[in-house]
């Protein structure tokens, strides 16, 4: 490595070797890319279950009299509207209305919510926050400490319930369990939410505890075909699903409301919130620019940062793109000018200085159970 | 895993050449490129006809999480293109020096062969993770 950067871990660095992982460097991270193939892996999750360790997400408890009030002015979405044991998708906007993250808030009680960022922007994300602290909170940044694996596709309940007494159908989707025990292993939370487009579940456990769950989950779930599956295939199983990945859908120059992740701003909430502002200009004013899935045509798989255009003219750019597992076509989700958005409409992407036909189509490419 | 046979050729780039009699090569990519890779989606083969040279782009391989380029071990003139390769790249997984070969090429200059690496230089060029 030419770098003098030393890679973070998560606690099951370890065990990835075990299991055959080829381990890369994840925006500083590393982590497994792939266990045995990013193919076999997606579609492991598609039709059976998969098992993801996503420890180097980050988790911030924010607490106190006022933390209610205080997540309500960071965030986008309604953090009023969710009960305890409930999760909320919502994004972080600087003034501009550019993302600064987005993340899911579990309302872990009346004055205590757990926010979960990116690996990537977790020292960025605790700053700000920290910056615009107000009342009585405080922040408390736990990503070392908590591990997070996920569980996910349509085997994944069946395969989590052998191992706890907790009444699995009874979590909703975007609901959650507090201290559930899981074969012996205590004070998991388990909550019905993943990045996979599948059914699932994510467990948050202290650290320590991590390798012995994950080894009781892949023996509970070797009969169902449960895979360990790394971050390759994390990727395109959200891709195909239309869920943004920070960092390519999303940027500080990104709005939300330009990613298509409108249903997580509620710019009609009674609390002030950093960037309402200016994503109701955008609203009002119309969107200069929003995210669509395309599908190219001719010869070629788009990929981040290629050029789109309309003719001559350059509308945006490909934020994902890949040769999709389960539809088998060259897919990509593009940021473009608004009135090159309508699907059938024709487009071209620039690829390796060849411009390669392609057509706006709906997205999600895919739906569970489709 | 098919395994490397000890008359290959190979570069730097983690192409392998098999000579075929005269100035003809067959190229392909290495068993531990296409391991590096993984799943192989896509290939873009230099066409009939093209000129190729040494240690430029040829062509494109794409795995699921990423396209890379293809540099040409030899200059010359492409003689043979695997078009099979089109409805079926995973098959450079799986046959990497069989059935997955990319191009022919008729030599224009094959005193280039001289710079490549033999089997063991090249195993130990991969062993040393300088990639």
């Amino acid at each position: 490595m030419s770098t003098e950067t030393v890679l973070k871990r998560t606690p099951l660095f370890d065990v990835y070797k075990k299991y055959g992982a080829k381990v890369i460097d994840f925006g500083g991270w590393e982590l497994p890319v792939q266990f045995s193939s990013i193919l076999e892996e997606h579609e492991a999750v598609r039709t059976e279950a998969g098992l993801f360790d996503v420890s180097h997400m980050g988790e911030v408890l924010v607490e106190g009299k006022d933390a209610e009030s205080y997540i309500n002015y960071l965030v986008t979405n309604d953090v009023t509207k969710i009960g305890i044991n409930q999760a909320q998708y919502t994004a972080m906007c600087n003034p501009d209305g550019g993302t600064i993250d987005d993340l899911l808030v579990y309302k872990l009680g009346n004055e205590k919510y757990l926010l979960v960022i990116n690996a990537a922007n977790i020292e960025k994300d605790v700053e700000w926050m920290k910056q615009h602290a107000q009342g009585d909170v405080k922040i408390e940044n736990l990503s070392s400490d908590i591990a997070l694996l996920a569980i996910q596709g349509p085997k994944a309940e069946g395969i989590l319930q052998k191992l706890t007494e907790v009444n699995l159908s009874e979590i909703s989707v975007f609901h959650f369990a507090q201290h559930v025990n899981v074969d012996g292993i205590t004070d998991v939370l388990v909550s019905r939410t993943g990045y996979t487009g599948e059914d699932g579940f994510e467990l948050y456990l202290a650290a320590d505890k991590a390798e012995a769950l994950w080894e009781k989950l892949l023996e509970a779930g070797k009969a169902d075909g449960l895979k360990p599956c790394g971050l390759g295939a994390r990727d395109t199983l959200r891709f195909e699903a239309r869920l943004v990945l920070y960092g390519q859908e999303l940027t500080s120059e990104i709005s939300p409301l330009e990613a298509g992740i409108g249903f997580a701003v509620k710019t009609n909430k009674e609390s002030k919130f950093i960037g309402k502002t200016a994503l109701i200009v955008q609203k009002t004013e119309g969107l200069k620019r929003k995210l669509v899935g395309i599908e190219v045509t001719g010869r070629g798989i788009p990929r981040h940062g290629y050029k789109v255009f309309s003719g001559e003219e350059e509308i945006g750019l490909i934020t994902s793109g890949t040769r999709s597992p389960s539809l088998q076509k060259n897919l990509g989700l593009a940021l473009v000018s608004a009135e090159h958005t309508e699907v059938g409409t024709p487009l071209q992407v620039e690829i390796r200085n060849k411009k390669i036909d392609a057509v706006v189509v709906k997205a999600p490419f895919y739906k569970k159970g489709s | 895993m098919t395994k490397a046979t000890a008359s290959l050729l190979y570069s730097e780039d983690h192409e392998w050449v098999l000579q075929l009699g005269g100035n003809r090569v067959r190229i392909g990519i290495s068993d531990y490129a296409q391991d590096q890779l993984g799943d192989i989606v896509f290939v873009e083969n230099a066409e009939m006809d093209d000129k190729v040279t040494a240690n430029e782009t040829m062509g494109t391989i794409e795995s699921v999480k990423t396209a890379s380029e293809l540099y040409s071990p030899v200059s010359g003139t492409v003689v043979g293109v695997n078009d099979s390769l089109g409805d079926a790249p995973e098959t450079i997984n799986e046959q990497p020096y069989e059935a997955g070969w990319l191009i022919e090429v008729e030599m224009s200059n094959p005193e280039e062969l001289e710079a490549l690496l033999s089997e063991d230089e090249y195993k130990e060029f991969v062993s040393e993770g300088d990639v």
